[in-house]
């Protein structure tokens, strides 16, 4: 290996980013080979190994749950943010501030035991609290990054000829940003999380193992689902952080 | 008779019940300079506002150009007028260079053409291009971002500036030369120019007229000269400044204007650098002063001896 190889590829795994991608992607595929280990610490167990469905599948749905819902919840909040801070739609600004506030006193799991009786068990009411529970943090960040606009920027982007949609989309939304960012970041983190618990109301994710294995008293099956959960959280949120990284340059030149 | 640019026709602004601007009718012609001045919160920035729209008059009418305003589409005719805000208001997510080229970018130039004007621009406020293009507003000292606003504001060209108090922000060494440079532009572009400041200094040097607000209404609209000599009121009068109204006063007129034409010949010259002929006599003033002589020979545009100006001469009204 050249030199420059050599410090490139040393480079990219200095990454912490890529080191975590890495260390997910090793547990969600090679936890089988991980099975001698947790036989000799549980050498009491009949079976120390999850082996229902493969963590892969079971990630795949846990990610689609969490993409989806942040999705959903980022493009509602965010329009919610949006109109409350246009003159049209100041009225219903308290009224949408209050609610967002209120709304996070609730912990994650009670809005997922409301939402059962609702829509019934499996994936649908685990989309539904999740995408409610993101939608409070966006909305509440999206108000702040707008109203943290500094008013004379506005007042000469208008003075300069710039549509409102033009200032909207190349002047507010680009310095709100890193702040509309950062609860799109508090809310995927969240989901992250609330989706794992999700499987006590029949959702397939990585909380499924856990479950199981509480219920079986299998701690080996919890500790193979919370390893996988973690390393997705961790991957989440170093790519989060790439992000907000990439949104601010121009505050670090 | 020509046609205002600019025109105020009996304009008034409340905000709730307090009128910041009150029943103001006033004209600036084409290519005229023309600076407002008055105290804190006497409806200056309303006043420049209410021509680019960003503030509605209550009851009169702004015309720009004949045409009045209200019935004009908001962001094409601030296109046409150079705006520099108080507060400067730089993009700071945008370069100098993209600040620069707002406006520009606005009215859809070719991209070689907008490069062009950004890196003359930036030249004309002496900005090196190379060392401040890249550069983000947060990277610049105060007096620079306010020269990439007033180079922002000119960006597009514009027949109209609408500038709030541009230089607020520099040292003496730095206002005195952009306040120059902005003479300059003004008689080379013929721009009209509508030119807020609390400098009364600044306001003498650059105006060929002066607007005295006072609570929203206008107390006086004159000529520097006019102002000095023949104040509206006490309020005027204290506004230009009691103390040193007689410097003021020399800072009005020029060498030129005061020299004794009737040449002696060269044997009879008075020693040292004769003193252009469009000095203030205030700098005259002060280079007798300096120089300890009272009498200095006067030179005309083209470096020919145009009188001698005598200390006496100074004093006499
Ligand atoms: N948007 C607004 N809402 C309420 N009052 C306002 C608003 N804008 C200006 N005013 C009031 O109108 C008056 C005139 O304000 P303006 O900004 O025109 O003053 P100014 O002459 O530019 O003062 P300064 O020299 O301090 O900049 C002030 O009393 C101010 O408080
Ligand atoms: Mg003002």
């Amino acid at each position: 290996m050249t030199g420059r190889r050599f410090w490139q590829v040393f480079g990219l795994l200095a990454d912490r980013l890529v080191l975590a991608v890495l260390a997910l992607v090793l547990l969600l595929y090679g936890m089988p080979l991980l099975k001698p280990f947790f036989a000799a610490l549980y050498p009491t167990l009949d079976r120390p190994m999850y082996e229902g469905d493969g963590f892969a599948a079971l990630a795949a749905d846990h990610m689609a749950l969490v993409g989806l819902s942040s999705l959903a919840a980022a493009a509602a909040g965010v329009l919610a943010g949006l109109a409350v801070t246009r003159p049209w739609g100041a009225e219903f600004r308290g009224l949408v501030e209050a609610l967002a506030t209120a709304g996070q006193t609730f912990p994650p799991v009670a809005v997922l035991a409301v939402a059962v009786p609702a829509v019934g068990f499996g994936a649908a009411p685990a989309l539904i609290a999740l995408t409610l529970y993101a939608v409070l943090p966006i909305v509440q960040n999206t108000i702040a990054g707008l109203e943290g606009v500094p008013a004379p920027v506005l007042e000469s982007a208008r003075g300069m000829g710039m549509r409102p949609a033009a200032i909207l989309l190349r002047v507010e939304l680009p310095l709100a940003a890193p702040v509309i960012l950062a609860g799109l970041r508090t809310a995927v983190a969240i989901n992250v999380g609330t989706a794992a618990i999700a499987s006590t109301v029949g959702a397939k994710t990585l909380g499924l193992p856990i479950i199981v294995g509480l219920n079986g008293a299998n701690p080996a099956y919890v500790i193979q689902g919370a390893l996988v959960v973690a390393a997705l959280a961790v991957v989440v949120d170093l790519g989060f952080d790439r992000l907000a990284l990439l949104l601010s340059r121009w505050q670090r030149a | 008779m020509t046609r205002p640019m600019i025109a105020f026709e009996g304009v008034t602004k409340r905000f709730g019940s307090w009128t910041a601007v009150d029943g103001v009718s006033l004209a600036v012609e084409e290519g005229e300079f023309c600076v407002l001045v008055g105290p804190s919160g006497s409806g200056k920035s309303t006043l420049l506002r209410m021509v680019n729209r960003l503030a509605a008059p209550d009851a009169g009418a702004v015309r720009v150009a004949g045409e009045d305003i209200a019935g004009l589409a908001p962001e094409a005719l601030r296109r046409r007028m150079g705006y520099v805000i108080q507060s400067v208001g730089l993009f700071p997510h945008w370069t100098v260079a993209r600040n620069i080229a707002t406006v520009p970018v606005l009215l859809g130039w070719p991209r070689a053409r907008v490069r062009e004007r950004v890196d003359a621009l930036m030249r004309l406020l002496n900005l090196d291009p190379d060392r401040f293009r890249g550069l983000y507003p947060h990277q610049l000292s105060g007096g620079q971002q306010q020269r990439v606003g007033v180079a922002r504001a000119l960006a597009g060209d514009p027949p109209v500036l609408l500038m709030d108090e541009p230089f607020s922000a520099l040292d003496p060494i730095t206002r005195g030369t952009l306040r120059t440079e902005l003479a300059q532009i003004h008689r080379k572009t013929g721009k009209t120019i509508l030119f807020v400041t609390h400098d009364m200094d600044e306001a003498l040097a650059l105006a060929d007229r002066i607007a005295v607000l006072e609570q929203g209404r206008l107390v006086q609209h004159a000529t520097p000269r006019e102002i000095l000599t023949r104040p509206a009121d006490g309020f005027v009068r204290d506004l230009v400044g009691r103390e040193e109204w007689g410097l003021k006063r020399l800072a009005v007129e020029t060498a030129g204007e005061r020299a004794r034409p009737d040449a002696p010949p060269p044997s009879e010259q008075p020693p040292g650098e004769p003193l252009p002929g469009d000095m203030p006599l205030r700098r005259a003033l002060s280079e007798m002063i300096a120089r300890g002589v009272d009498r200095l020979p006067v030179m005309d545009a083209e470096g020919r001896p145009a009188g001698v100006l005598h200390l006496a001469d100074l004093v006499r009204s």
